[in-house]
């Protein structure tokens, strides 16, 4: 989005919707910040194809789910609130866990059950509770793609690493020259286990709160 | 505050609205989803003759390497005009003994060796496991193995899909050396170099391994007769 585009809309990207997008990738981030939806990205970045599947598949739920939610805010009653969220979300889901099954038939493989869980994800339900119960149809919608290009960020960081450092390759692609395998380089095997995305997620954290002082806690 | 017959009302509609629209995506990708798993079965079934697809060649390759398919019963006599690659296991394995279809595959590689493949099916701790073993034309040892599961723990018991525990497989042998039917062990705390008839199993993942022991044993002793009868053991 250039500044002219920018102004000309002022009224769909005003600088109060840019920061809805913006925010999730920094000071509000789900995962970094709220340290919500950890357990999928721990177990879908050990290459990149999946992370970015799972990101993909996340923000468009959150998106979606935001916006159907926020548009039926004033008639959804209250009592019954929560079970009519987890209605449209698991709908929403197993609308995209059948899109995978029919398009990416080996991604949907490999994400298995995590597919599933999107439906579990804290980020949802918080996001859902949070935001796009008080808050109108299109900035609902901006806050769920922000969210959940903000927790992919962080699932495609990780898997960026992951991969390279796992498994020498990038998106199966080999990155690292055969050359360097031939002078004795090896993968380095621990990254393709679950707790290596735990210790650079850790690192992620670190380095984050060591850049805004802000987000340390005091006690 | 909404009254509780607004509550039923809106309950209701929502359902109903979810359930169609559910209903017209899932048959909608119905076809495709499909043709996926046919595609993976052909890779699976080629993959235990060690030959390694892409979902583009498979059904070439298939088509190639798989020169025949027949169904036989438990008594390894034929069971004309049944089309071995659309029996499903799983119904089959529910029937009683007598009466159960048993796919075969016959793969003609490339050194012109004619290889019998069979599916087998089970159990591991969280769902279903299954896989295809290919024997050499004594019709006991075997040439390759693949497994695979539907929900194992990765890590763990999903270790069976990998090439480390499906490679010791080659070679192993399911008939003693009096012809007795005896299966592949897959034991606990490693199997002896020079066993025959047994490979390692999974550490932490002993209910999987303990699953595919059974399901060896159990599928590989309908095949029993005609691995007898043809390979005249």
């Amino acid at each position: 989005m250039n500044n002219t585009m920018k102004k000309e809309r002022e009224p769909l990207f005003s600088p109060k919707n840019i920061k809805l997008l913006k925010n999730p990738f920094n000071l509000e981030n789900p995962i970094t910040v709220q340290v919500l939806g950890i357990c999928s990205a721990l177990a879908v970045t050990a290459q990149l194809k999946p992370a970015i599947v799972m990101a993909l598949s996340v923000t468009i739920v959150t998106a979606f789910s935001n916006l159907i939610i926020s548009s039926l805010r004033d008639t959804i009653p209250s009592r019954i609130r929560i079970i009519v969220q987890l209605v449209v979300v698991a709908t929403l889901v197993i609308i995209v866990d059948q899109v995978l099954k029919a398009y990416v038939y080996d991604v949907s493989k490999k994400l298995s059950v995590f597919v599933g869980l999107i439906i579990t994800n804290c980020i949802l339900m918080g996001r859902l509770e949070a935001f796009a119960m008080g808050n109108k149809p299109w900035p609902s919608f901006l806050d769920g793609i922000g969210n959940g290009l903000g927790y992919g960020a962080i699932l495609v960081t990780v898997g960026i690493i992951r991969e390279l450092f796992g498994s020498g390759k990038l998106y199966g692609f080999p990155i690292i020259p055969e050359a360097a395998f031939k002078a004795g380089y090896v993968n380095n095997g621990m990254m393709i286990l679950p707790p290596m995305a735990l210790v650079i997620i850790g690192v992620i954290i670190w380095l984050q709160r060591s850049k805004n002082r802000e987000l340390i806690d005091k006690s | 505050m909404h009254s509780n017959k607004y509550i039923v009302i809106y309950s209701t509609v929502m359902v109903v609205l979810v359930a169609v629209s559910l209903t017209f995506v899932a048959m909608g990708l119905k076809p495709r989803q499909e043709d996926n798993i046919r595609i993976e079965k052909m890779q699976n079934i080629l993959a235990s003759v060690h030959i390694v697809t892409t979902v583009k060649d498979a059904i070439p390759s298939y088509q190639k390497y798989i020169t025949k398919t027949l169904t036989i019963n438990n008594k390894g006599q034929e069971i004309p005009g049944v089309d071995a690659f659309k029996v499903d296991l799983a119904i089959e394995l529910k029937k009683p003994a007598d009466q159960q279809q048993l796919p075969v595959f016959i793969a003609t590689l490339d050194d012109g060796g004619n290889y019998t493949i069979v599916p087998v099916r089970g159990k591991g701790l969280w769902g279903p496991i299954w896989g295809y073993v290919a024997f050499k034309e004594d019709f006991n040892t075997i040439y390759g193995a693949v497994f695979d599961h539907k929900g194992e723990t990765p890590g763990l018991g999903a270790e069976i899909s990998t090439l480390a525990f499906q490679k010791p497989f080659d070679g192993k042998q399911i008939f003693d050396n009096q012809g007795k039917f005896v299966s592949i062990g897959v034991l606990k705390g490693g199997a002896p170099p020079e066993d025959k008839h047994a490979v390692d199993a999974i550490s932490g993942g002993t209910i999987t391994s303990k699953g595919l022991e059974k399901m060896l044993k159990d599928c590989l002793m309908n095949y029993e007769e005609y691995f007898k009868n043809k390979g005249k053991i």
